[in-house]
């Protein structure tokens, strides 16, 4: 068994309004020393399969079909 | 083909909240319409009357709403398990011509099933194109005006005089029509050679305004899009919630027609289909 996190986050340059959004609101909180925040979205994906390097390619595959979109996102995978 | 011959689906399945009004568009203009959940074109889970053929049918709706909750990104759910199970019979639809019409919610899993735009062949294996969350990351619900820029390959707007501008209501948060920042400039123009720019988001004045005229931010303003054979075609806003002119915002000022600006979508696209099949 192969747990996957996959962190899926916006491109470089496209534009990121809910991290704009929530850095305005921990402004607003007083967190003053807050001056950037990116927003991401984690999926963790339990996987029957003991084999690091195939979990990999699964999950990648996973990635490019469903849980990222290759216009707006790169993703990053870590295999626990 | 006559009008009452036409069969349109209109496709729902969990989430999805605009079929009724989508199947009165039709409906009221005399076509066969029939609300069709994904299970009965797959074939699962239904009892034998209720199994239905996509190829039986002469046009494809895939309504506005939150298919599936919008998880993972909105459309990317309904457009999997339309790629993992019907996929090869709605190639095969679009292929023959039959339109299909994507609306909002339908408009986004038409770009997560790469049948937008399409750009090398009739579908491709991941989206070219992305639609993302509004720049003002709410939900925009209101009135939007559009102006229609197609020279004619868009079999939804035929009958729609080009460079006029309608008023069709809005009501996303990922609407934000994004293209690959590496390709952007070479795949508009793309776009623009193969008559794939169908509306733009535009003021009162008919001019490419910002926010709030364009309410998502979207580049070139643009708000819906066909593919280069023109019978694929998906938009942000609701044509089917302005199918009357009561249902416009100033309706009492301007009773005089009986009208709403988003009935022409749905007598173009059928005029084509009694025309053409």
């Amino acid at each position: 068994m192969t747990t996957a996190q996959v962190q899926i986050h916006l491109k470089k340059g496209v534009a990121d309004p809910e991290g704009g959004n929530t850095l305005k609101a921990l402004e607003l909180l007083g967190f003053d020393s807050a001056v950037d925040v990116k927003s991401a979205r984690l999926f963790e994906i339990s996987l029957d399969e003991d084999d690091p390097d195939k979990a990999k390619q699964i999950v990648e595959e996973m990635c490019r079909k469903l849980l990222a979109n290759p216009v707006i996102h790169d993703y990053t995978i870590s295999l626990k | 083909m006559r009008i009452e011959d036409v069969k349109v689906c209109v496709l729902y399945i969990e989430g999805t909240n605009c079929e009724e009004e989508s199947y009165w568009s039709f409906k009221r203009l005399g076509a066969s319409s029939e609300k069709v959940h994904l299970k009965q074109l797959i074939g699962s889970d239904v009892n034998e009357d209720e199994k239905r053929n996509l190829l039986d049918y002469d046009i494809v709706m895939i309504p506005g709403g939150f298919s599936s909750g919008d998880y993972v990104r909105a459309g990317a759910i309904l457009g999997a398990r339309v790629k993992s199970s019907l996929v090869i019979e709605l190639v095969e639809f679009g292929k023959e011509g039959r339109p299909i019409l994507g609306i909002c919610n339908g408009f986004q899993v038409l770009v997560e099933l790469g049948l937008l735009p399409a750009f090398n062949g009739f579908m491709s294996p991941v989206p070219q194109v992305a639609l993302a969350t509004n720049d003002s990351a709410k939900y925009e619900c209101r009135p939007s005006l559009l102006k229609h820029e197609n020279h004619g390959n868009c079999v939804f707007t035929k009958n729609l005089p080009k460079e006029k501008v309608i008023l069709v209501p809005v009501a996303h948060t990922e609407g934000k029509f994004v293209l690959p920042q590496s390709k952007e400039q070479e795949m508009l123009r793309k776009m623009e050679e193969m008559d794939m720019i169908v509306f733009k988001y535009v003021d009162p004045e008919g001019n490419y305004a910002g926010y709030p005229w364009n309410p998502n931010g979207s580049l070139e303003n643009i708000a819906g899009i066909c593919n280069a054979e023109g019978n694929i075609f998906g938009m942000m806003p609701h044509p089917e919630r302005v199918f009357y002119q009561y249902q416009h915002p100033d309706w009492t000022r301007k009773s005089a027609r009986k009208d709403g600006d988003g009935k022409v979508i749905f007598e173009s696209v059928l005029e084509y289909v009694t025309k053409t099949f």
